[in-house]
């Protein structure tokens, strides 16, 4: 068949009919809110746990925010950066959703941010939090109820110090997030970095090369950063290797409740008793945090972790936005200012939202331990940096 | 660079390369005989982690879990083949490459559906674990020792029963002249079949081999697929002795170059490019060398004959 000029012309116009006949969103639709996160890939555990966080917020909340049913309408991103862009038009053109929230991936999310700021819409990281969205990229209609991917590793540099080690060995994975976590320490950590390993990501999962060089340079201590199931195989590499016990290791968002309980059934014991850096865990003591811990653990049986948190707060902090506007999701002007308040109840207690739309907050240091019925869990010990802005919101011109 | 360091690189290079073989033995059984291009074999690497790491939790039993898994991924090779897989071998490399991609999806999406959504993790049994003292001041785990062991005593069984038993006879005539093959009374839909089984039982090997290491968990085939195809295209498609030789030379241009290029870099580069360059460089230096052996043998290193 022979391609026919008119056909385009007469596609396009026909689509433009349909969309100035599409009915104006009245009052009594749902308000649509688009979560994207990863679903499938071995990754579909982290995502799982947000969405299960995400409907215990909506359930928690009756489903209605500022008077309006609420809808919430998953995207899986394949933990795959052009996945993600595409779910996310999906989201803005096709389900025409009020509002995006989600994104576990820093490189996910850099792809996918555009998408809804130039649609005038706002986006709301529940997870990654890539040093370029917290300075010279930062846009009005983007959020981060997380942190940002520096802080919680400045933190981590800071505990070094303050444990006397001189010699670091870092190992973490080449992409957008692990560069930051990896600068974050360095910004802070006053020793010596006396080697350091950016692997393949995601794709390689044996570092028998690394753990080598571990073993012939002797550091004070390893620092790491394996989000997801890379971290579980990394300490039981760690492990096998016969580093653990020799050479203390310190990491970031690589155990944590998500990893734990598959670790305890592998009796893998050397992980009890490690130190990491975060900025919640699930024994915090304030009432919103129980409320969510306790109603999680009732629903599916284990700890949330803090994927789950942030996901969850993230319903929190839209709800207060959307009711102060009275149900108005549709004035983007109003929403942010509301979001800027970030009058909410969150999981960390009070929260404060940054001129750069980061949060600023506290981050701890978390010990994992059995809880008192030997499941092993995070407990929060002491504060390590209080009321942290991220480096980069210096840069941003809001 | 101290010699302990430079020997323990050098084991782990082998044993990468040791695994890579495994995966590749069979896929370039089922591309040189059967012209089948199939991309969903790192599915049965997947599955033979998860056939042993169900039957580990079961029976507690390191051996008992290897043989049953190399059972049951055996068995499976053969029933995709003889109900998927066998009415596309008439087809072109294009439609080929499409239903197997299928199945990648399918697989990994069943393997999340049957088990649990973060995979298996299995203990290390106890007398493998740790390790072993070899002498001249090397440390190795015992682990390790036992995936190069066991690969090897693989390899060397394929290699005697390709060129010694009647089997691998009717193989190797499959893959220089099916059609006479099959005139001379031979069956060859079920030679095939059997081939396709055997190569999945060797990616189930590999696959178990690793669950100790790396946990079972859905997707984990393609993340070495790709290793595997570079390995099949530099060592020559169908050819069993180019895939064992180039799979150790992948092993270890890939373990060395993450240990050793950015200490080289850093002689002549600063430490910011140095530290950005070593990654980078590393990851790509085995499609360096695949690009290398495509421009001056094109056929790979060792050809399989074809009449």
């Amino acid at each position: 068949m022979r391609p026919n000029k008119f056909s385009g012309f007469n596609l396009a116009g026909i689509a433009t009919i349909l969309a100035l006949s599409a009915p104006p969103a009245l009052a009594t639709d749902p308000i649509k809110i688009g979560f994207v996160t990863t679903l499938t890939t071995g990754a579909a555990v982290i995502g799982k746990d947000q969405q299960d966080a995400v409907n215990l917020a909506i359930e928690q909340m009756g489903a209605k925010m500022g008077g309006r049913n609420v809808k919430v309408i998953f995207g899986d991103d394949e933990l795959n950066p052009q996945k993600g862009k595409q779910k996310t038009e999906k989201l803005i053109k096709r389900d025409k959703v009020d509002i995006v929230a989600g994104y576990i991936w820093s490189h996910v999310l850099l792809a996918s941010v555009g998408t809804v700021t130039d649609a005038n819409k706002i986006l709301i990281s529940a997870n990654a939090g890539p040093s370029q969205l917290a300075g010279k990229r930062c846009h009005k209609n983007f959020f981060n109820i997380s942190w940002q991917n520096d802080q919680t590793t400045m933190a981590m540099g800071e505990v070094l110090n303050q444990r006397n080690i001189k010699t670091l060995y870092v190992i973490a994975p080449n992409y957008a997030a692990g560069k930051n976590m990896v600068s974050g320490v360095e910004r802070t950590f006053k020793g010596k970095i006396i080697g350091k390993d950016m692997t393949k990501w995601p794709t390689q999962m044996d570092w028998a090369a690394e753990l080598t060089k571990v073993k012939s340079v002797k550091p004070d201590a390893v620092f790491t950063f394996y989000p997801g199931k890379h971290g579980g195989a990394f300490i039981k590499q760690y492990e096998q290797a016969g580093l653990a016990g020799k050479v203390p290791l310190y990491s970031v968002y690589t155990i944590d409740s998500i990893g734990l309980p598959k670790l305890q059934k592998a009796g893998l014991k050397a992980v009890l008793g490690s130190f990491m850096t975060q900025f919640w865990a699930p024994d915090m003591d304030n009432p919103q945090n129980k409320k969510f811990v306790a109603g999680f653990k009732a629903k599916h049986g284990k700890y949330p972790s803090f994927y789950a948190a942030q996901a969850y707060d993230s319903m929190f902090f839209i709800k207060s936005a959307v009711d102060a506007v009275k149900g108005d999701i549709s004035n983007t002007n109003a929403m942010r200012a509301a979001l800027e308040k970030a009058d909410f109840p969150s999981i960390r207690g009070q929260f404060k939202m940054g001129k750069n739309h980061f949060p600023i907050q506290n981050f701890y240091l978390r010990k994992v331990e059995a809880d008192s019925e030997g499941n092993w869990t995070t407990t929060l010990k002491n504060v390590v940096l209080k009321d942290h802005v991220d480096p980069y919101a210096k840069d941003c011109n809001m | 660079m101290d010699f302990p360091l430079l020997a323990e690189q050098t084991l782990n290079g082998i044993q990468l390369g040791i695994l890579l073989f495994l995966l590749a033995a069979g896929l370039t059984l089922v591309f040189g005989i059967m012209d089948f291009v199939n991309l969903a074999h790192g599915s049965f690497y997947m599955l033979g982690a998860f056939f042993f790491a169900t039957f580990f939790n079961l029976t507690n039993s390191f051996v008992l879990s290897i043989f049953s898994g190399l059972f049951a991924t055996l068995l499976l090779g053969i029933l995709t083949d003889i109900f998927g897989l066998r009415n596309l071998y008439s087809r072109n490399h294009l439609d080929q490459v499409l239903a197997t991609f299928g199945l990648i999806l399918f697989f990994n999406q069943l393997v999340q559906v049957v088990w649990p959504l973060d995979g298996l993790a299995i203990a290390m049994p106890p007398h493998l674990d740790g390790l072993i003292n070899i002498g001249l001041g090397i440390e190795y785990p015992i682990y390790r020792l036992v995936i190069i062991g066991s690969g090897l005593f693989v390899a060397l069984s394929l290699y005697l029963m390709v060129t010694h038993t009647r089997l691998g006879m009717l193989i190797r005539a499959g893959a220089s002249n099916r059609t006479m093959l099959g005139a001379l009374g031979v069956n060859v839909k079920l030679l095939f079949s059997y081939v396709f089984g055997l190569g999945a039982a060797l990616a189930g090997l590999a696959g178990m081999l690793v669950t100790p290491i790396i946990s079972a968990t859905s997707g984990m085939g393609e993340q070495i697929l790709i290793l595997a195809f570079v390995v099949i295209v530099i060592g020559g498609i169908g050819s069993i002795r180019g895939a064992f030789i180039a799979a150790i030379i992948v092993g270890m241009i890939d373990t060395l170059g993450r240990s050793f290029l950015d200490v080289i870099l850093l002689v002549f580069l600063p430490v910011n490019a140095a530290e950005a360059g070593g990654p980078a460089l590393s990851s790509m230096l085995i499609y360096i060398l695949m690009a290398t052996v495509l421009f001056f043998r094109p056929e790979g290193l060792f050809p399989q004959q074809k009449r």
